[in-house]
C-alpha cells in the first residue's frame, strides 16, 4: 500500500478525518477566543480596547455562522445530523455539539449583538429604504423603544448575557478539546490537558484574529489605527500565548519523560512527518516567533511605526501557528498505526468533497460574512452619528 | 348466468393472468426472496430470546495456520468491501532480542494466506483480529446518535439508517476493527453474523476455520465448553489496558501482539 510504512491495522490506511476537521477547531477556536476579546471590554472594563469591541462580537458571530459547515461537509449522512438535536446520545461528547452551538450562537452571541446594536437598528429602521428598511425593521424584533431606561436596561442585559457567555465561550471550544482528549485510544489525543490547551489557544487566536482584523480594517477604511487599544490587545495576546505555549510544553515534556508505550512512535512522527509542521511551523514560526516579538514590544519602548508591524506580524503568525496546532492534532493523530508499528500519510485532495479548494473557501467564506454584517451593522461610528459602545 | 351481474365481480376485476408453467417459475423465486427477507430480520428468527445470551469468540492462536479462509468467507458472507476488513489475520514475527518492536505483515488482510516465512529461528505465529465486541465499548460510547449500540446479547452493532458517517467510532476502537463503507459511506464493521447466530448458525469465520482456531461462544449458556476452557487455560484479551471488556478471547497470546 502507498504511503504506508512498516505494520497499520487494515483498516487504517486512509485517515478519517480530513483537513475539514482541521477547520472546525480552528474556526471555533477562533470565535471562543474573538469573545473573550469582547468580554474584555464589556465585563472587565478594559477601557483601551473598547474600538475592538463590536468588531469582537461581529468577527465571532461570522465564524460561528461557518463553523458547522466543515462538519455538515465531511458527514457521510449530513442529512441525518438533525438527530444530534432530536435523540442525542448522553455519553457522546459529540452529542453536545448541536446544543452548545445553538445555544452559544443564539443564547450568546446574538442576543449580544441584538442587546448593543439595538439602539441603531431602530434609528436604521426609521432612516433607511426599500429592503434595508424592512430587514432593520425585522431586527428590530418590534422593539422600537429606545429611550433612555430602556437603553439601560439593554445594557443591564448585554452584561449579564457576557457574564454568562465567557464560560459558554470556554465550554464551546473546551468540549471540542474534550472530542480529541477523551480519546482513551488515541494516545496523541488522550490527555486531560487537551481541553485547557483548546481553550488558551482559541483565546489565544481570536484575540490575534481580532488584532490582525482591527489593523487591517483601519488601514482600508484610511483610519488611524488607536495604537493604545492595539498595544493593550497585544499586551493580553503575549500573557495567554505564554500560558498556552506553557501548558503545551507541559504536556510534550510528560509525554517525553513518561515514555510510555506510544512514545517510540510518536516520537518518530514528530522527527519525521510531523517535523515540519509541528517542530517548524508551529513551535518555532507560528509560537516562539510571535511570542518573542510580543516580549520586545512588552520590555523596548519602540516607535508606533515598529510596534505595528511587529504586532501585524506576530497577530498573523499566531494564526498560522494556531492553525498548524489543529492540524497536528487532527491529521497528527491518524498518521500512526494504533499498533504503534507502523505510519500512513494524508495527502490533500484538490477539488473533492473535503479537499484543498473547499477548506479554503470556508475559511475565507467568513470574511465575506464579515463584511456583510460590517455593512449591515457597522461597527463604528458611521457619519454625524455617534454609535455609543457597550458601556456608556 | 351473465358475468357482470355478480356482486364480486368487480372485486375480481383486476385479475393477472398467469400460467401454470409461470407460477412453476415464480413461487420457488419468491420463496427464495422470502427467505432472504427472513434472514435480514433477525428480530423474525423463533426462538432467539436476545437476554438470553451473551456472545463472544475464542482465539485459539495455536491452532491458527493463516490460510485466510475466516477473511474471505466474511468477505463473502457479509458483503465486505474491498480494502477493508470486518476480520483479518496478522503474522507476527519476533525475535527474543526486541519483543517490544516484531515485525508484523497483513497483506491483504490475509485473505489469500501469506508468503513464505523465513528459516532464521525467530518466532512466527498468526493473530487473527476481529470486533472485541467489548462490553465497555469505547466506540459505541462516542456515537452521537446511538446508531451503534451494543444489544442485549452483547453484540455491538451499527445500524446503517441511522448512522451520520462521522467515524468518531472509528476513531474511538481501539483495535483498528471499524471502517466507513465506501458506498453506504456508514461505519461498518463485524456483526458476529448477527443474521446467523440468531438463527442458531455459527458465524462464517467460525464455520470456515480448518483448524477450528475460532469458535463462538455464548457465555450465558451454562453448556457451552468456553467455561471449562476459560478455565483451564491461559486466556488473554487485546489490549487490556484499555479496559474495554473485550469478548474476543484468545488462547496462547504472545505479549508482543498490539
Amino acid at each position: 500500500m502507498s504511503g504506508v510504512e512498516g505494520f497499520m491495522y487494515p483498516n487504517e490506511y486512509g485517515l478519517q478525518w480530513s483537513v475539514l476537521i482541521v477547520l472546525y477547531p480552528f474556526i471555533t477556536g477562533l470565535v471562543a477566543g474573538a469573545f473573550i476579546l469582547a468580554s474584555l471590554e464589556r465585563v472587565f472594563h478594559v477601557e483601551a480596547v473598547k474600538p475592538t469591541y463590536r468588531l469582537a462580537l461581529l468577527t465571532a458571530l461570522s465564524f460561528l455562522i461557518v463553523a458547522p459547515l466543515p462538519l455538515q461537509l465531511h458527514l457521510g449522512h449530513p442529512e441525518r445530523s438533525p438527530e444530534m438535536y432530536f435523540t442525542p446520545h448522553s455519553t457522546s461528547a459529540m452529542a453536545m455539539f448541536g446544543y452548545v452551538y445553538l445555544w452559544y450562537l443564539m443564547a450568546v452571541l446574538v442576543l449580544e449583538i441584538w442587546l448593543d446594536y439595538r439602539r441603531e437598528i431602530v434609528l436604521l429602521a426609521q432612516s433607511s429604504k426599500g429592503l434595508l428598511r424592512i430587514v432593520y425593521s425585522i431586527m428590530t424584533l418590534g422593539s422600537s423603544n429606545i429611550s433612555v431606561r430602556s437603553l439601560a436596561i439593554d445594557n443591564r442585559a448585554g452584561w449579564i448575557v457576557t457574564i454568562v457567555g465567557i464560560p459558554s465561550a470556554f465550554i464551546l471550544h473546551g468540549y471540542v478539546g474534550f472530542i480529541f482528549g477523551s480519546i482513551k485510544a488515541n494516545p496523541w489525543w488522550s490527555s486531560p490537558l487537551m481541553p485547557v490547551v483548546f481553550i488558551f489557544s482559541a483565546m489565544v487566536s481570536g484575540i490575534a484574529c481580532v488584532m490582525v482584523l482591527y489593523m487591517a480594517i483601519t488601514k482600508l477604511r484610511k483610519q488611524p489605527i488607536d495604537i493604545r487599544c492595539v498595544d493593550s490587545i497585544a499586551m493580553y495576546l503575549f500573557y495567554v500565548f505564554i500560558i498556552d505555549f506553557s501548558l503545551e510544553m507541559l504536556d510534550l515534556i510528560h509525554r517525553v519523560y513518561e515514555a510510555d508505550e506510544s512514545f517510540r512512535s510518536l516520537n518518530f512522527l514528530v522527527h519525521t512527518q510531523l517535523y515540519i509542521p509541528h517542530i517548524v511551523i508551529q513551535i518555532f514560526i507560528g509560537t516562539l516567533t510571535p511570542i518573542i516579538l510580543l516580549g520586545i514590544t512588552q520590555v523596548v519602548h519602540l516607535p508606533e511605526i515598529v510596534r505595528k508591524r511587529m504586532y501585524a506580524t506576530a497577530g498573523c503568525l499566531t494564526l498560522v501557528g494556531i492553525f498548524a496546532m489543529r492540524w497536528n492534532v487532527v491529521i497528527g493523530g491518524q498518521l500512526f498505526s494504533k499498533s504503534f508499528l507502523g505510519y500512513t500519510t494524508y495527502k490533500i485532495g484538490l477539488v473533492s468533497k473535503e479537499g484543498l479548494l473547499v477548506a479554503v473557501f470556508l475559511s475565507i467564506l467568513p470574511l465575506f460574512i464579515l463584511w456583510a454584517l460590517i455593512k449591515l451593522l457597522p461597527p463604528w461610528p458611521v457619519g454625524n452619528e455617534a454609535a455609543p459602545t457597550a458601556g456608556d | 348466468m351473465p358475468q357482470a351481474a355478480h356482486p364480486w365481480n368487480g372485486f375480481w376485476r383486476c385479475e393477472v393472468n398467469i400460467s401454470r408453467r409461470q407460477i412453476l417459475i415464480l413461487l420457488p423465486a419468491a420463496a427464495v426472496a422470502w427467505k432472504s427477507v427472513l434472514a435480514g430480520t433477525p428480530e423474525a428468527s423463533s426462538n432467539y430470546t436476545m437476554s438470553d445470551h451473551w456472545w463472544g469468540m475464542l482465539i485459539d492462536i495455536p491452532k491458527c495456520i493463516g490460510c485466510g479462509n475466516c477473511v474471505r468467507a466474511c468477505q463473502m458472507e457479509n458483503d465486505v468491501p474491498d480494502g477493508h476488513f470486518r476480520t483479518w489475520v496478522e503474522r507476527y514475527h519476533v525475535s527474543d532480542e526486541d519483543m517490544t518492536n516484531p515485525e508484523v505483515i497483513s497483506p491483504d488482510g490475509g485473505k489469500e494466506g501469506f508468503p513464505v516465512a523465513e528459516e532464521d529461528g525467530k518466532k512466527y505465529f498468526f493473530v487473527p483480529k476481529m470486533c472485541n465486541h467489548c462490553a465497555d465499548s469505547p466506540c459505541t460510547q462516542v456515537c452521537p446518535v446511538g446508531a451503534t449500540f451494543i444489544a442485549p446479547d452483547g453484540v455491538v452493532l451499527v445500524d446503517p439508517k441511522y448512522c451520520l458517517g462521522c467515524a468518531y467510532c472509528v476513531q474511538a476502537c481501539p483495535y483498528g476493527c471499524r471502517y466507513i463503507h465506501p458506498t453506504k459511506e456508514v461505519a461498518d464493521k463485524c456483526t458476529l453474523c448477527y443474521h446467523r447466530i440468531t438463527k442458531g448458525l455459527t458465524t462464517a469465520c467460525c464455520e470456515s476455520c480448518p483448524t477450528g482456531a475460532r469458535q463462538l461462544v455464548d457465555l450465558k449458556d451454562p453448556k457451552d465448553p468456553i467455561h471449562e476452557f476459560l478455565k483451564t487455560h491461559p486466556v488473554q484479551v487485546l489490549k487490556p489496558q484499555m479496559a474495554t471488556g473485550a469478548k474476543a478471547f484468545y488462547n496462547g497470546l504472545d505479549g508482543s501482539v498490539r
